[in-house]
């Protein structure tokens, strides 16, 4: 078991939640070339230790946010709720 | 040269008492080979087997950080089929059965293959839909697949709950016969065992931290232990490690770790000879020879490269049994373990060429990695050698992500066997 810390919601049992994947700056669809689009879609850093991703309080307050997790300890470090 | 293992080199061990000599030959490394696979599973290992048995490649090392088998190749439920979705897959994985039919007799090591049949229970209309599609697609390749119904189903399976009341009635099934379970380790010992008889070194618990690259071409290798090997072509066939392996060249890769989880019961009086799976209920069934169920689920939810069990898999796949064999209820779980799985955004492998000359990819093997190590040695092989993917393998290619290509498996992959 994992607990996350919603920001809003306080120390949840990970399964309150669906995970969303890594952090990542969505390119503007206007603008962006196909392949700056497919890279953003398809390419992510998939690193062996800390990472920042987002996750979706499903179960609770329905809300974004984003942590930092180690990714072989699943240590969770930090909470930022996102707009 | 190991021995042949036939009747008569077994009488002569039992009469003589004499200890069987080990699988491998212990060497010392080499300043440079021909080729280095980074990863001693079954598509490294594969690999090397047909460099040298088809190409006459010998100078081959394979490097596997712990030992053979311990990644996905030894933790996975070995299941094996090619009732895909797509004709890519379908004709891929196809060639995989194929050569697994007679892969005992061609290692010279029994790799019981047992063609029991394979079942995918559908739930609902888009399950049954997408079902016949496959069936469709299968026929056109040549593949044994087709749509049963609960009768049928039933006949096969007598203690599935085929009856409409339950939570998730089972409305029909795609059977394909020549699908069935194999002896994972077996199959990794055999190819193993093969390539070292034909010269290419296995070097166990050797680990690779770089990867030298002069002027966008490879150049060698460095291991953990300081020392450096010299050669012009690299294998990254890691599963679950992949990205690091490529990291080291700079060769970006759609892959996302996941563990994935597995468990076995007590063995029990053999009941159950087709390999059961609903998509649905993300749940697949299977008896071993020892009489064992060993139970499989899809991925855990979120990207990890740890291999811990967890009580939610227990409690799910146990849950999801129940209610496809509410029989089994006394039954108790043995063990549970976790593995590793190179995720890829269709469900399709990366195989072929990279950006970086020499340095090639045989990656993306997910949760279905394990039907498709004899092919994919094969495939893999020929592209070193030929230095250009063959036919077989053109469509999983690394360029299909930026190209917009993919090959979707989705439909067909949602629990992966
Ligand atoms: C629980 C579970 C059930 C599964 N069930 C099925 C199934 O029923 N059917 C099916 O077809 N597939 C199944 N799979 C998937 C299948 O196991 C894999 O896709 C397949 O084994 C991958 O084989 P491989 O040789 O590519 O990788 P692996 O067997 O994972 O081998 C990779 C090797 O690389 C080594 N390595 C990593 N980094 C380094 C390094 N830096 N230096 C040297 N060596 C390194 C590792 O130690 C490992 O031994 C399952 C997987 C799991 C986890
Ligand atoms: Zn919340």
């Amino acid at each position: 078991m994992m607990l996350l810390p919603c920001p809003w919601c306080g120390a949840r049992d990970a399964g309150e939640f669906r995970y969303v994947g890594e952090s990542g700056t969505r390119p503007d669809p206007a603008t962006a070339t196909r392949d700056q689009w497919r890279r953003y879609l398809y390419f992510h850093a998939n690193p062996r230790g800390w990472v920042r991703e987002d996750w979706y309080h499903g179960a609770g307050c329905r809300r974004y946010f984003t942590v930092g997790r180690h990714t072989v300890t699943n240590e969770v470090r930090t909470a930022r709720g996102r707009s | 040269m190991p021995t042949r293992y036939s009747a008569w080199s077994l009488i002569r061990h039992g009469v003589s008492g004499d200890d069987w000599p080990p699988i491998l030959r212990q060497h010392d490394r080499r300043e440079s080979y021909d080729v280095v696979i980074v990863g001693g599973g079954v598509h490294g290992l594969a690999t090397a087997y047909y460099l040298a048995a088809d190409y006459g490649v010998r100078n081959v090392a394979v490097l596997e950080k712990s030992y053979i088998g311990s990644g996905g190749s030894g933790r996975n439920t070995a299941i094996l089929r090619s009732n895909y979705l797509t004709p890519e897959g379908v004709r891929f994985y196809d060639r995989s059965v194929k050569l697994y039919e007679h892969l005992a007799a061609e290692l010279n090591f029994n790799v019981m293959f047992s063609q029991r049949g394979h079942l995918t229970l559908a739930h609902n209309d888009s399950s049954l839909r997408t079902m016949r599609w496959r069936t469709e697609v299968n026929k056109l390749q040549g593949v044994d697949s087709d749509m049963i119904d609960p009768d049928e189903i039933k006949k096969l399976v007598p203690y599935l709950d085929t009856s409409n009341t339950t939570r998730y009635p089972i409305l029909g099934a795609l059977y394909h016969p020549p699908g069935g379970i194999v002896r994972h380790d077996a199959v990794v010992w055999g190819y193993a065992r093969a390539a070292d008889a034909r010269g290419v070194h296995i070097h166990q618990g050797t680990e690779v931290v770089g990867i030298d690259v002069d002027g966008g071409r490879v150049t060698g290798v460095r291991t953990a232990d300081g020392h450096r090997i010299a050669t012009g072509a690299v294998l990254n066939a890691t599963a679950g490690w992949s990205t690091l392996i490529s990291d080291m060249v700079g060769v970006r890769m759609p892959v996302q770790t996941f563990p994935l989880q597995a468990g076995v019961t007590e063995p029990v009086r053999p009941f159950l000879d087709t390999v059961v799976v609903s998509g649905t209920l993300h749940v697949y069934v299977s008896q071993t020879d020892r009489g064992e169920l060993v139970f499989g689920a899809s991925v855990d939810p979120y990207a990890s490269y740890s291999t811990r069990g967890s009580l939610e898999f227990a409690e799910g796949v146990a849950g999801h049994v129940l209610q496809l064999m509410p029989a089994l209820s006394k039954m108790r779980l043995l063990r549970q373990w976790a593995g590793l799985c190179d995720m890829t955004p269709d469900f399709s492998p990366i195989m072929g060429p990279t950006p970086v000359a020499g340095f090639y990819v045989d990656v993306g093997w997910g949760t279905y990695g394990f039907k498709a190590g004899p092919v994919s040695g094969e495939a893999m092989a020929d592209c070193i050698v030929n230095g250009r993917p063959p036919e077989i393998i053109a469509a999983f290619g690394l360029d299909r992500f930026t190209a917009g290509r993919l090959v979707g498996e989705k439909g067909a992959a949602a629990v992966g066997h």
